[in-house]
């Protein structure tokens, strides 16, 4: 760790100009980083020095820049958003490097989830898997009052465990088999264990899984890389609760 | 240009109803032959496009992001307003409004707040409905908390993390109709441009973010819902993408934007670092419920803060209004906040900061409880700044936060472009001169869900749907500028980068026209702004082309509007010769340095016309009446 002293660091960068080119690992050096800069702060004062240089910045994803947005998706020296557990890259903070260390950062890798340019990638397969299912079906206006049906505390809390999800990809890019159970899951997990998310539960689950499978993503290979790496320290519990209710569901439909 | 509001006949409590027994309808079977264009998706993009395409409307829609569910309401931490009365501690929708007008410093319409206070309570049913995990007691209740502004708890929340999961409710609506296919999604998408034919709104011009390509639409009517410009000032707590490009090229098509001086300053942040610093991260202001903020006595006590005896410190919101606290409205609480540094005594190694701490409540409530309440915000300032909130006080100091002004609508949310309207955060509706905590949440998922489903009707009807072509006369007048500025922008290749730019910008905003403002001040930011900006156009250099993904080029076309808007925001607070909420002009503060009003010059909304970039801007009023409530000063005591 830093102990409050500028570091300076070698960088290796994955560039790629587009889709179809092919990529390479590219060697940068910062200088004075301050170990208060977040991780993407240090990006930007790379990109700044890249700029006046004449040389194009590196693309990467970013919007909140607190954890929440789920933008940010960097492979930092083989773990995804980088070592601190529980943390987005734009969390993290340069005090968890040293002076003088390599930092390797590349994009996510997974079939589903094509790169678009250098650390960005394209993450809609998420979106069509939400489309296949991750909804309660009501329209706007009509809801019943809110408190006409009594919710558990308890209920309410392992819903919102699982509805923390960002979406980032995490998951899946730390897999070996770029599985995406543990987004699916959480989704699945939070609507059906409350009361709205009920009457379409088995449904969703055939729905959503059938995306997953339809998209790319492998199966689960229960090594459960994904839940340790979960910026949102999402459990595996949902992978479980995803299972069964799709196990419920192929009975019932038999 | 007269402006009328078209605010319904009645008592201040019928007149909803009264619009919604009278407008015009569209029959269902012809709703299905209007496009519309909805651009934004946070919570009032996405719950408006949800609700539309529900009722038939086909739809667009668009976002910046790779996908809708980023869009930057995703961050809202606190909470959001219903006058539900669920604590039966006395409030109700007469109260919620009251509140609203009055944190706002009288400077909104009675008729369209009061519509919001009678919407809150639909939100939180309909958000229930779709899955959102509001807090709940024991006893399987939704739980409340308070606010600042408020003497009741009306709050409804998740977590720290409400705002995510009010989107993601919206965000799953909204997918379920692009399964349905009533919505088709353009993420990754920016809208560069509006287009306006025979005075209606017609369409825009986008760029595709991946491919460069630059591209039309047409629409039977177009719904802005793209979100505040508090990164005008580059530091700020809105998402790095937040932007003014949609609402700025609408009013230079001729939309006017309304009171753009009334920005917000959020007293609880992080404090800036150094020069790096690429944003600041909010510290909601639902910590004032429990933390206590407090400055040392003396001047200049560099004692750590456990080594501060008790009566050495001085609580000074507490002190000066011992009715709300430290839940005083978030301009009164900034404003103390920057009193108490500019006297000396401020805290950190900056000197810029006030303590947030939670001693007491610790005590009180023990470590558990304050975990639960709020765990993320404390993991958040520990990964930022390396400090246990825990165990020593927070230090927070104002940032830019949220934008009150935006584009100006009526009652309907029809900007002065006929079919151009503007929802949540982009519009200037309802939050005055000063927006009361968790009612931004309520109001863009209002607009969304329960206002614009009903207004558009009332513009459609009179509009058959038309199919207008692509191929208009104005597409192609419009798209071709749109591709000269980039080419500009892309062939300036001067030495500064447009982060430099930015920033330098953010500075004079910061110094001149921010928490405190006075004629001299502003009069300079004006000249220097236009200065930049001059700079800017012979020396940005932006690398790349435009047929690709290029991030630069992206940021360029934001501060180019940024540039133009500081100088009309300065304008707008040279021109008014007040305080009011947030926009505080030295010059005008009673003797214990309040805010002072002029209700007899200003009570109006400044409403300001593009009139060609080498005039000034025009100004017209929307006088505000009050006929329900009396403005007074505004007290916290
Ligand atoms: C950190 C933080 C915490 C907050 N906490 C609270 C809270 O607790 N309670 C509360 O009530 N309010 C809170 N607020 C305020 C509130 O979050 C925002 O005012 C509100 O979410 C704005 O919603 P919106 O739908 O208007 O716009 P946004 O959520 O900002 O969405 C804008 C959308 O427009 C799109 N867009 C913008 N420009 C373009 C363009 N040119 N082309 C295409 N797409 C475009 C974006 O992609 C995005 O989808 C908070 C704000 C911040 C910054
Ligand atoms: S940028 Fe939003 S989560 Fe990292």
């Amino acid at each position: 760790m830093s102990n409050g002293k500028k570091m300076n660091l070698s960088l290796k960068i994955w560039r790629q100009a587009d889709k179809n080119s092919a990529g390479e690992f590219k060697d940068y050096t910062v200088n004075n980083v301050s170990p208060d800069m977040s991780f993407l702060e240090m990006l930007d004062v790379l990109n700044e020095e890249l700029i006046i240089k004449g040389e194009e910045p590196v693309a990467f994803d970013h919007d909140c820049r607190e954890g929440i947005c789920g933008s940010c998706s960097l492979y930092i020296n083989g773990r995804p958003h980088g070592p601190k557990r529980g943390v987005t890259a734009c969390q993290l903070h340069m005090r968890s490097f040293h002076d003088g260390q390599s930092i390797v950062i590349e994009p996510w890798r997974a079939n589903a989830f094509p790169v678009v340019k250098d650390l960005i990638v394209d993450r809609s397969a998420f979106d069509r898997i939400i489309t296949a299912g991750g909804f309660v079906s009501v329209n706007s206006g009509g809801a019943a009052d809110a408190n006409s049906i009594l919710i558990s505390k308890d209920d309410v809390e392992y819903a919102l465990d699982a509805s923390q999800c960002i979406g980032c990809g995490a998951c899946v890019a730390v897999c070996k088999n770029s599985s995406a159970s543990l987004f699916v899951g959480a989704k699945i997990a939070h609507l059906s264990r409350l009361p709205q998310g009920s009457p379409e539960r088995h449904k969703r689950a055939i729905n959503m899984i059938k995306q997953m499978d339809k998209e790319g993503f492998g199966s689960c290979t229960n090594t459960e890389a994904c839940a340790a790496e979960c910026p949102k320290e999402i459990s595996m519990d949902v992978i479980v609760t995803m299972r069964k209710e799709y196990m419920k569901a192929i009975k019932e439909m038999e | 240009m007269e402006l009328n509001a078209k605010i319904p006949q009645g008592d201040l409590k019928d007149k909803w109803s009264y619009y919604k027994g009278n407008v015009k309808l569209v029959n269902p079977a012809n709703k299905r032959k209007y496009n519309l264009i909805v651009v934004g998706t946070g919570l009032a993009g996405a719950s408006a496009a949800a609700s539309l395409a529900e009722l038939g409307y086909n739809v667009k829609s668009f976002c910046f992001q790779d996908s809708p569910r980023r869009a930057h309401s995703i961050a809202a931490q606190g909470g959001i307003n219903a006058a539900k009365n669920y604590q039966n501690d006395g409030d109700s929708v007469w109260r919620l409004f009251y509140d609203t007008i009055k944190g706002g410093d009288y400077r909104a319409r009675e008729a369209n707040v009061h519509r919001l206070a009678e919407l809150s309570v639909n939100i939180i049913d309909q958000c229930v409905a779709q899955g959102v995990p509001f807090a709940r007691e024991y006893g399987g209740l939704l739980d409340n908390r308070s606010f600042g502004g408020a003497q009741v708890s009306r709050t409804f929340y998740a977590r720290g993390q409400t705002g995510q999961q009010l989107l993601l409710g919206a965000y799953s609506a909204l997918m379920r109709q692009v399964g349905l296919g009533k919505v088709k999604l353009f993420p990754r998408y920016e809208m560069l441009d509006l287009v306006v034919v025979d005075g209606r709104a017609r369409g825009i011009i986008t760029r595709n973010l991946i491919t460069g390509a630059v591209e039309r639409h047409a629409a039977d009517a177009v719904i802005l819902a793209t979100g505040g410009y508090g990164n005008l000032f580059y530091l700020s707590t809105n998402a790095k993408g937040s932007n003014v490009t949609a609402s700025w090229r609408s009013y230079k098509r001729g939309a006017l934007f309304a009171n753009p001086c009334f920005t917000q300053i959020h007293p609880t942040c992080i404090p800036v670092k150094g020069d790096y610093q690429s944003k600041l991260t909010l510290m909601s202001e639902s910590l004032r419920n429990d933390g206590r903020v407090w400055v040392p006595k003396r001047k200049g006590d560099t004692r750590k803060p456990m080594d501060i005896p008790e009566n050495e410190r001085d609580y000074y919101l507490e002190r000066k209004y011992p009715s709300f606290g430290n839940l005083v409205p978030r301009d009164v609480a900034s404003r103390n906040a920057k009193e108490v540094v500019d006297e000396g005594r401020g805290v950190g190694e900056s000197g810029f900061a006030v303590y947030l701490d939670f001693a007491d409540a610790i005590k009180r409530l023990g470590v558990d409880e304050i975990k639960m309440r709020y765990g993320n915000l404390f993991d958040m300032y520990y990964q930022i700044t390396d400090e246990d909130p825990y165990k020593v006080p927070m230090r927070i100091y104002p940032a830019v936060h949220y934008t009150m002004g935006g584009l100006w609508v009526d009652y309907e949310l029809m900007t002065t472009i006929p079919g151009l309207y503007a929802l949540g955060e982009c519009n200037f509706s309802d939050h005055g001169a000063n927006r009361l905590g968790a009612s931004a949440l309520m109001q863009g998922l209002a607009d969304g869900y329960f206002v614009i489903p009903y207004t558009i009707g009332n513009y459609l009807a009179d509009h058959r749907p038309d199919g207008l072509d692509i191929n208009a006369q104005e597409f192609e007048t419009v798209e071709k500028e749109v591709n000269d500025r980039v080419g500009k922008l892309l062939s300036v290749n001067g030495s500064r980068t447009v982060d430099d730019f930015h920033r330098n910008l953010g500075q004079i905003m910061w110094e001149y026209v921010g928490m405190s403002r006075n004629e001299g001040g502003l009069k300079k930011a004006i000249k220097l702004i236009s200065e930049l900006r001059d700079e800017f156009w012979k020396d940005v250099k932006v690398l790349g082309r435009n047929e690709e993904l290029n991030q630069s080029l992206e940021k360029a076309g934001r501060v180019a509007d940024f540039l133009e808007l500081g100088e009309l925001v300065a304008r707008g607070a040279l021109n008014r010769n007040e305080s009011c909420g947030g926009h505080f002009r030295a010059e005008y503060q009673t003797q214990e340095n309040e805010a002072l009003r002029d209700d007899e010059n200003y009570c109006y909304v400044a409403a300001w016309q593009f009139k060609g970039d080498d005039q000034l801007p025009e100004l017209h009023k929307e006088n505000l009446k009050f006929e329900f409530v009396t403005p007074s000063q505004r007290s916290y005591k």
